[in-house]
């Protein structure tokens, strides 16, 4: 049958892919998984540390606030830049899409650390406004949650731009048209037909971001300074600087769990080709 | 009960296009259009793509500015009131309705922004939704509805705040055949209810002949002839008009000689009568003759007819109708129309006469 040996064909193109996910992430999981119910002993202790360790609670914690404040950020900065780069004109159109696009040129680490350089206590914004006389004491931008979520928020933006951009493309002009026809002005548009038009694009934007951030470790490690440590970074310590692998790997396997229920909700939102732009 | 509704006071009004031009870089897409668009009647913009008249119906509703020329309502000039302030009602092409509201949240989309009560929109979006029948479809989106209950709510939409002009641009081109015609006669029913001033883009000649007061023909950017579907498809000002409104047939005249109202001249030897329509130009001009006006006898008919002789090539069956083709002694191809209940078939290869009467035909210029 044609149609048969067609979807074999095609399971064989996928078949690499398949077997490097495979062996490159679900067997090394699976071992974190069997980590979590037998180290340092075998049984549930981990999993009920989770919820009794108030140092692992109050990362939790942090790391939900954390990512819910730079979901909220990113989203509204992405919406705009989305709205200049579908609607600007074609020079706005240019100068949006360099803005975009630059940022996935540039390494994380990069990033963190150009953060570093104009957050820290001795960074450019602070010697400027100290010299020009605003501040006395340097303002602590960096190495706390403020810096975190600047940091994190720059970098998931371009990620919030694709599926809001998306979104804002598909809206039908003449709908617009439409509107405007009927006496509604630019605001009530706007706010009542075309942000509702995008809520797709911005569920699925939102998730993306929120997602990402929950697995950031470079991030805050380096603009947090130790002091806003999110799960990553836990896990991270659990496992190379306390011999406590058991209840990093536990922290691991509730963080995919969680991952991958947020997952299953976004594809029920929205199609995962439309994420892309 | 749908009769017994009013849509209240409506005022229709009356618009004048003085000499506007519209030019995209250096493309003329309307040169120097005059036209007077009268209280309460449904004017239609009749032309091929490309042909101007939509770039007209943006200009009307205010969404494209005129390079040239002046817009005036009511005695007022409009031409730089923006498309939001004039509020005239439209239905574009594909309805254009909001997806993520519901049949009767769109229909109360106007009404929203023109802050009337929600006493009032309930009333008037009930109202509207009767008179369209869409009852029982109210909570419904848009894309839970067929492309006829689509086409209602975008004809509900636009006249619920009873605007004094409604323009549609090319309402019904995703429509089959049958809703396309049931449609029509809702929207002539709306028009004669509401009085509304209506204006209505096609590229279809005979939706454009069945329902306006007024149509006006427009190609290259041109308006080429406005008037009664009537005169405009008996009547027509030049070839383009003449072609673009149904099938026609043309015959060379030469020896043209004018007689008061009445042309005349010569084809293959004889002498064929016809309306005088224009100034003539030269001894040389073009008899038109619809193919449903001339009729296949076997001998020259009565003295008010004109008569050529043919012979048969062909025929098509269109059930109420048939179609005959048929070539003059030098070549010309002619088509006839007539009934297939008041014929008998005709066979191929067969010489016939072909007789209409004098006042059907009219005169064309040669070559234009």
């Amino acid at each position: 049958m044609p149609a048969k040996s067609a979807t074999s064909r095609k399971i064989m193109l996928l078949a690499p892919l398949l077997l490097f996910l495979g062996l490159a992430y679900v067997v090394p999981f699976l071992g974190v998984v069997r980590w979590s119910f037998t180290l340092p002993e075998p049984g549930l202790g981990q999993y009920r540390a989770l919820f009794t360790d108030p140092l692992v609670q109050s990362v939790f914690f942090r790391t939900l606030r954390i990512c819910l404040i730079v979901t909220a950020a990113s989203l509204t900065m992405a919406y705009a830049i989305a709205y200049v780069w579908v609607r600007g004109s074609s020079l706005q159109r240019t100068l949006a899409e360099f803005c975009i696009l630059v940022p996935f040129w540039i390494s994380v680490l990069t990033r963190a650390f150009g953060w570093l350089a104009m957050l820290s206590n001795r960074g450019l914004i602070n010697t400027w406004l100290q010299s020009a006389g605003i501040i006395a004491e340097p303002l602590a931008l960096a190495r706390n949650e403020f810096g975190v979520i600047i940091g994190m928020t720059h970098f998931l933006i371009p990620f919030a731009v694709f599926p809001i951009a998306s979104a804002m493309r598909s809206i039908d002009e003449r709908v617009l048209l439409a509107a405007r026809g009927m006496g509604a002005s630019r605001t009530r548009i706007f706010w009542t037909i075309f942000v509702p038009l995008t809520y797709g694009g911005l569920i699925g934007a939102a998730l993306i971001v929120f997602v990402f951030a929950l697995g950031f470790f470079v991030t805050p490690a380096i603009l947090g300074g130790g002091r806003s440590v999110m799960v990553a970074e836990l896990v991270y310590l659990r496992i190379f600087q306390s011999p406590d692998w058991g209840l990093g790997a536990a922290i691991s396997v509730v963080l995919v769990l969680f991952i991958g229920i947020l997952l299953a909700l976004m594809r029920r939102f929205i199609k995962p080709a439309h994420l892309v732009g | 009960m749908p009769q017994s509704m009013h849509l209240g006071d409506s005022k229709a009004a009356e618009i004048n296009a003085v000499s506007i031009g519209k030019t995209f870089g250096a493309f003329h897409a309307l040169k120097n259009l005059s036209l007077d668009i009268g209280r309460g009647e449904f004017l239609t913009l009749l032309g091929p793509s490309g042909s101007g008249k939509t770039t007209f119906l943006m200009i009307l509703a205010g969404f494209t500015a005129p390079t040239t020329g002046r817009l005036v309502m009511d005695g007022q000039d409009i031409t730089n009131i923006p498309a939001e302030d004039r509020s005239y009602g439209m239905v574009f092409q594909g309805y254009a309705l909001f997806p993520h509201l519901t049949v009767e949240q769109n229909i109360a989309f106007p009404l929203k922004v023109r802050g009337r009560s929600a006493a009032d929109i309930k009333r008037k979006v009930g109202e509207m939704v009767a008179r369209v029948g869409l009852g029982g479809h109210e909570k419904k989106l848009p894309a839970k509805l067929s492309g006829g209950q689509q086409q209602r709510v975008a004809l509900a939409r636009a006249l619920v705040f009873e605007p004094a002009v409604l323009l549609l641009d090319e309402p019904f081109s995703a429509l089959d055949k049958n809703l396309r015609e049931m449609m029509q006669q809702e929207v002539k029913r709306l028009h004669q209810e509401t009085g509304t001033t209506f204006v209505f883009v096609t590229h279809d000649q005979s939706e454009a002949l069945a329902l306006s007061s007024r149509v006006a023909i427009f190609n290259h950017g041109e308006l080429l002839q406005v008037g009664r579907p009537q005169d405009v498809y008996e009547r027509p000002a030049n070839r383009f008009v003449a072609e673009f409104l149904g099938e026609i047939n043309l015959l060379p005249l030469d020896t043209v000689s004018l007689e008061g109202d009445r042309a005349a001249g010569k084809f293959e030897e004889r002498t064929i009568v016809l309306n005088r329509t224009m100034p003539m130009t030269g001894p040389n001009a073009v008899a038109a003759i619809r193919p449903e006006h001339m009729v296949i006898c076997t001998e020259p008919q009565a003295a008010d007819r004109n008569a050529i002789t043919c012979r048969v090539e062909g025929a098509t069956y269109f059930g109420a109708s048939t179609k005959y083709h048929l070539t003059t002694r030098s070549g010309t191809s002619l088509a006839v129309s007539m009934p297939t209940a008041a014929t008998s078939p005709i066979a191929p290869q067969t010489d016939v006469w072909v007789s209409w009467p004098m006042h059907q035909g009219f005169l064309l210029p040669a070559g234009s």
